[in-house]
């Protein structure tokens, strides 16, 4: 077996089941719920001299959330083969993966109490990584595209919307605070 | 015939050189919103959102705002055709049926056919709609002004029961959905007690959430994620749209004129629905077939089974607006971003607005006639450009839309809490359509809120607490007790099949 077909194998095993996500998220969702009422009853939920109090109608909001999660539970229980079936597949978390964490590195550049890129600065980084990590492309096509974008979208809202983004040391350095 | 004196007006407010730049600009956009992955309707609107501040504050500056706006919609409505029949790749809900003769079509050659069908067809779609609202929304405005808090929160009852009733799935997760909408709609301070409602000390959620991010998230990020996943490379029919090509098709659809109509009904009716543009252009597909003469070579690339979705989801597109422009209840969430337009730029949607505010809403509905003229004729000729726009590989295509979403979240309040909020909802988005649950309910919920929750306490202080505000007069009951048939109609239903299962045993 060559590590090409190993790997293509390992990536189509499932993370988990299907009911094993729906279990989950029905019971994030339980959770979610009995916060919700839980801050409701402490709010008050019932009818007060001058009308209902503050936490009157969300209780019932977090009363329908519980019940309902409840009823996908015992309906996740139920699924039979169904059920098996996979969430997601190795791979796919992994692509998925590649996407998420870049993103949300992304986003903590922008703007952080240490050290703030902007968001013109983070989103040319962002684009460049993309394009050389999962499109291989040569530096001297990447470099055109992500700067080009990022002054197009300067000129957009800086200048022709007059909306304001985070801007950094780079914008600074060119005058614009 | 006092509504032709009102359009007249509004043709006059929506005729300037500007607003028609704004809507080949609007339609423009809205058709490559419609044609990349990740940006649809929705969330493409609601990150032009920001963008429309400065220009609503001139004089007139609301009606070119909603103009601008409603154009990307219809281009959105458009693109998703393209995408559909030259990639079978539906790019909104309501373009899946399209795909089941599109494709075929296109493979066959005829992707021009199919595309100059489908425009056509949603531009008559469109149009019967509009004419729908131009003589139906005065009248129902007019009715509206009478409501009292019971009626409208059983309004909202109805918008959210349909949600119930017409679910595919479990209905359950159509109320988790929902109710959590409810949840996040009533964290921060509560506008009656004053009181903190859901923050837990938190500074950042005082304010609560704003239901645009939730959109950017829900629908940008999510959409991009199951994309990613399913390592998707586009790889589509060429386009060639000539003159040729679009005259004979004209020659060929007046043959479906039943069909037409037929959808064009289906798709009013279903439109002032929530949620109900999808299921009408399967509705008007599924009766196509049906009533067909070739009915049966349906699904092998006819022109007549482009037609009948098309029109259908286009007149459910643009019926939506009209519980959104009478009631303040928007249909679908494009139509709830459009909706929170109208409130950002100081607009109190519902039946005063066509008193209070004529000029905006008769030249909203005027350019709703010139829009989708601007939009068939863009569509028309520029469709071998936004075909090549699907061209561009993924890996630039992606980021970029990323950050345009980023851009969008944060621009909604000056943000960066919102853009984190972004990628969260993202991932809910991901998990929410993996697993079935709707989004679109827990959308209007967002946006509905406050406001079905103020009814509520209204209604229930009126009548001291006690249920029988929403069962008090014949109007009040009436929209009651629809909204309770469709709450219940997935166990009726069940029922009906039962019984029937009986007798039939």
């Amino acid at each position: 077996m060559t590590t090409g077909e190993k790997n293509s194998m390992e990536d189509k095993r499932p993370v988990t089941s299907m009911r094993v996500a729906e279990l989950v998220m029905a019971g994030l969702f339980m959770i979610f719920g009995a916060i919700v009422m839980w801050d409701s009853r402490r709010l008050g939920s019932d009818w007060a001299e001058d009308g209902p109090q503050a936490g009157y109608f969300p209780f019932y909001i977090s009363l329908l959330i519980v019940a309902s999660s409840a009823a996908i539970i015992f309906r996740a229980l139920n699924l039979g083969e169904k059920g098996r079936a996979a969430f997601v597949e190795w791979g796919q978390l992994r692509m998925i993966l590649t996407v998420m964490i870049p993103t949300v590195i992304y986003v903590a550049l922008i703007a952080n109490p240490w050290f703030s890129l902007g968001i013109y600065v983070a989103s040319a980084i962002f684009i460049a990584f993309f394009m050389w990590h999962l499109g291989k492309y040569a530096w001297a096509r990447i470099l055109p595209v992500c700067i080009g974008v990022m002054v197009f979208f300067f000129f957009l809202f800086e200048v022709w919307f007059k909306v304001p983004l985070p801007k950094g040391p780079l914008e600074a350095a060119f005058g614009f605070g | 015939m006092q509504e032709i004196q009102s359009l007249m007006g509004g043709f006059a407010v929506a005729m300037t050189w500007f607003n028609l730049a704004l809507m080949f600009a609007g339609v423009t956009l809205g058709v490559l919103i419609g044609v990349l992955p990740g940006l649809g309707g929705a969330n493409g609107v609601a990150i032009l959102l920001p963008l429309t501040f400065s220009m609503s504050q001139q004089p007139g500056g609301t009606t070119s705002a909603i103009i601008l706006l409603s154009c990307i919609y219809w281009g959105a409505l458009f693109g998703g055709a393209i995408t559909s029949i030259l990639f079978n790749i539906p790019g909104e809900p309501w373009s899946v049926a399209t795909t089941f003769d599109g494709y075929p079509l296109a493979q066959k050659g005829r992707a021009g056919a199919a595309l100059t069908a489908a425009f056509t067809s949603s531009f008559v779609g469109a149009l019967v709609a509009v004419i729908l609202i131009t003589f139906i929304s005065p009248v129902i405005a007019r009715f509206a002004l009478k409501f009292g808090p019971p009626e409208f929160f059983s309004v909202y009852l109805l918008t959210f029961s349909a949600f119930v009733g017409m679910a595919k799935g479990t209905p359950f997760k159509t109320i988790v959905a929902m109710m959590t909408g409810f949840a996040l709609a009533a964290v921060g301070i509560d506008t009656v007690t004053g009181q903190l409602r859901l923050t837990f000390e938190f500074t950042e959620l005082l304010k609560g959430f704003d239901f645009l991010i939730a959109v950017i998230g829900l629908f940008g990020i999510g959409e991009i994620l199951l994309t990613i996943e399913e390592g998707l490379e586009f790889k589509g029919a060429q386009a060639k749209l000539n003159m040729k090509v679009v005259l004979e098709t004209w020659k060929e659809l007046p043959r479906y004129w039943k069909t037409s109509i037929r959808s064009s009904a289906v798709g009013c009716l279903m439109g002032i629905v929530p949620g109900g543009a999808t299921p009408a252009s399967f509705m008007a597909y599924g009766l196509a077939k049906k009533m067909s003469k070739d009915g049966e070579h349906f699904g092998t690339g006819k022109v007549e089974g482009v037609v009948a979705p098309e029109t259908a989801a286009h007149a459910a597109g643009t019926s939506a607006l009209l519980p959104m422009l009478t009631l303040g209840v928007p249909g679908s969430p494009t139509a709830a971003v459009l909706l929170g337009g109208l409130l950002i730029w100081g607009l109190q949607p519902g039946p005063l607005l066509f008193v209070e505010k004529a000029d905006f809403v008769w030249g909203l509905i005027a350019s709703m006639y010139l829009g989708n003229i601007v939009g068939l004729i863009v569509v028309l000729t520029c469709v071998p450009l936004f075909a090549s726009i699907l061209r561009i590989p993924f890996a630039i295509i992606a980021p970029v839309i990323l950050v345009i979403c980023a851009i969008g979240a944060y621009t909604v309040h000056n943000s960066m809490f919102d853009v984190w909020l972004m990628v969260g909802f993202g991932i809910l988005g991901y998990v929410f359509k993996k697993l079935d649950y709707p989004m679109a309910p827990l959308v209007l919920a967002l946006v509905l809120g406050d406001r079905t929750e103020d009814s509520f306490r209204q209604a229930m202080l009126g009548s001291q607490g006690s249920l029988s505000a929403f069962f008090a007069n014949p109007l009040v009951s009436t929209i009651t007790g629809l909204a309770l048939l469709l709450l219940f109609w997935p166990l009726i239903s069940k029922l009906i099949t039962l019984a029937r299962g009986r007798n039939g045993a």
